[in-house]
């Protein structure tokens, strides 16, 4: 049988075609896709579209219940922990890119075991660990040496590092791995080459083809997303979109997560080519839970408290709380430079009473690894 | 209400609940106990043995609960063995509700995993309740391998669609010599109710109750519908018919005098 690939679908979809396809939706087809009890990708494309603009409350209210039937009133809480910042590639938009002057670091054994402390002391059960692409320091040893540490402290546990072999993500799961976050940043094949032009990070079918990998070595759950205003957000989007409808198909005993990163200020910073505003991001939020009901949905500190506060009910599923993107952030190296700016910078322990105030409940674990 | 008799154990009601999908902990306590209910599931996944804040457990702990721990997030035989062992030792109770669904969105259940397993816990002396599709067969293959109950779904979980599997539930619920409990789907208190007419043992209910305006008022919906459908199951429901008897039976000709009509 022929190894399945995503690869072969994404070909098929021409960049600048998608995106007259979104354009040029009307209302008629985002009201028609508002009514079917099941939608599809063209469904999708409608309701990310300017015309889907004016029906933003409709699709709130069908988001809230649709997300409340799936998942019930209830918020799952989780922690990132950078592991390192050293990366061996150069992205225009990121503050640990190689041609980037800040001091490197990447978390000894010891220094780990300070973070997990101090995450543990917050209530976390879930983390996400995160570093640069520095396959020599931060590589399957070091993965080997960290991931049995955190495995003794938390049951759930994400990465979000460079993408690997299949092989090795199978190594990894004995180890506690549970899911695997990998953004394709852009599916815009030549803007992402123009933002990655260095390092292994530039090739952009290697990195596309990430989530066959993961499927096909049975990672629980596999995270998707683009970064949020390197192109056009709808057109990114749709492509998005298109990736996790075939996941979905192809490897159907694994979960899926979306999130929504906008580009964030950081240090010597990339202007945004497409500004999406907080309606608009919505929209999206709600055109995903619209189009795919068991999806997990995921909000950073990224967004603004008060945005955060409000999008509680209408559709996202997961929060990060209390974040710090700089190794070591939580407790060995408060001060040191961030990935990126956060937005919300409540304790976690604010961010669930927020929560509670809404009547959700904050769910701090929801996962055990019975393998 | 007649009692329920689950591997030895009397429940004097019949409404069993879930504790996922709340939104507020202290509330879903207010609506358990409203339930009447006394076999409470819980998510081992979502157990924390730790400190952490917002603990399931410390809202479950009522003399009338019967913990009913579910394996909810394994894959296969082998990982519901090894979390029905964890159960066991984390909340002190044989009893548990065997879920194996490797199919995250809709959650549906692997039959074949589910038998194996049923084999192993039972033989390791578990109190196995399996949730299952409605399959006549597999019913009564799960009752071979010691079961305890059956647990088909109504339709998927959380899906609030009642019982579309109508017609296995009653083949069910004929063939089976273990209580029944109509699990997942039931999404108001007349499915609870129409489950019960149909001869159910037992229903289970979680999303309804949860997510409600009200959890606490929708729980006594519940409890009303259940204690409603089993009293008309046990009073004998009359059989449902098409079409109107008529008042003038077409056959009423061979009663009456005959007359001669040539």
């Amino acid at each position: 049988m022929k190894t399945p690939s995503f690869e072969n679908i994404f070909r098929k979809h021409a960049w600048e075609e998608v995106k007259a396809n979104i354009y040029a939706k009307t209302s008629a087809n985002v009201e028609a896709a508002l009514r079917k009890p099941r939608r599809n990708m063209d469904d999708f494309m409608a309701l990310i579209s300017p015309a889907a603009a004016p029906y933003l409350e409709r699709m709130a209210a069908l988001s809230r219940q649709l997300t409340q039937q799936r998942f019930g009133k209830t918020i799952q809480l989780y922690a990132p922990v950078y592991l390192s910042n050293e990366c061996q590639n150069i992205c225009t938009y990121c503050g640990f890119s190689l041609n980037n002057p800040l001091r490197r670091k990447t978390l000894t054994g010891a220094e780990m075991l300070r973070e997990i402390d101090a995450v543990k002391a917050m209530g976390f059960g879930h983390v996400l660990l995160v570093t640069g692409e520095a396959w020599q320091t931060v590589g399957m040893d070091y993965f080997n040496r960290a991931l049995p540490i955190f495995k003794k402290h938390f049951p759930q546990i994400s990465i979000e590092v460079q993408p690997m072999e299949e092989d090795e993500y199978r190594a990894l799961q004995p180890l506690g791995l549970h899911s695997v976050l990998v953004y394709q940043e852009t599916y815009h094949e030549e803007d992402y080459k123009k933002h990655h032009p260095k390092g292994r990070k530039s090739n952009f079918a290697w990195r596309l083809e990430t989530p066959d990998r993961l499927g096909r070595a049975g990672v629980h759950k596999i995270g998707l997303g683009v970064l949020i205003g390197l192109e056009d957000w709808r057109t990114d989007s749709f492509f998005t979109a298109l990736h996790l409808d075939y996941l979905q198909r192809t490897y159907w005993q694994t979960r899926y997560s979306i999130s929504f990163p906008r580009l964030r200020p950081f240090s010597g910073g990339l202007p945004p080519k497409s500004i999406m505003n907080d309606r608009e991001l919505l929209q999206l939020i709600c055109a995903y839970r619209l189009c795919f009901p068991d999806v997990e949905l995921s909000l950073s500190t990224r967004e603004s408290p008060r945005f955060r506060n409000h999008l509680v009910p209408l559709g996202v599923t997961t929060m990060s709380a209390g974040s710090r993107t700089n190794p070591g952030g939580y407790a060995v190296e408060p001060t040191s430079l961030e990935q990126f700016e956060i937005s919300d910078e409540r304790s976690p322990a604010a961010v669930a009473d927020m929560i509670r105030a809404h009547g959700y409940s904050p769910v701090w674990k929801d996962w055990d690894d019975f393998g | 209400m007649d009692e329920l008799i689950i591997a030895g154990h009397s429940f004097s009601s019949r409404l069993f609940t879930g504790t996922g999908k709340f939104g507020d902990l202290a509330c879903m306590e207010k609506a358990l106990i409203a339930s009447g209910s006394q076999l409470v599931t819980v998510a081992l996944k979502r157990v924390d043995a730790g400190h952490q804040p917002d603990n399931l457990l410390a809202h479950l702990r009522h003399p009338q609960f019967r913990l009913l721990p579910n394996t909810s997030g394994v894959r296969n035989a082998r990982e519901a063995v090894y979390a029905a062992e964890l159960a066991r030792e984390a909340l002190e109770t044989n009893w548990l509700k065997l879920e194996i669904h490797p199919d995250p969105r809709y959650l549906l259940p692997d039959p074949v995993e589910t038998l194996a397993a049923t084999e192993a816990l039972t033989a390791k002396g578990f109190i196995v309740l399996p949730y299952i599709h409605a399959d006549p067969v597999l019913c009564k293959r799960l009752e071979a391998a010691g079961a305890a109950a059956v647990m088909p779904l109504g339709a998927p979980i959380g899906s609030n669609k009642g019982l579309r599997t109508k017609d296995f539930l009653e083949i069910i619920i004929e063939q089976s010599n273990v209580p029944v409990v109509v699990d997942a789907g039931i999404g108001a208190p007349s499915h609870a109710a129409a489950a019960m007419e149909l001869g159910a043992d037992a229903v289970l209910v979680n999303t309804a109750i949860a997510v409600a305006g009200d959890p606490v008022a929708m729980a006594e919906a519940f409890a009303a519908a259940v204690e409603a459908g089993r009293k008309a199951y046990v009073a004998g429901l009359p059989a449902a018919a098409s079409q109107a008897h008529a008042s003038s039976p077409v056959l009423a000709f061979l009663d009456e005098a005959e007359t001669d009509v040539s």
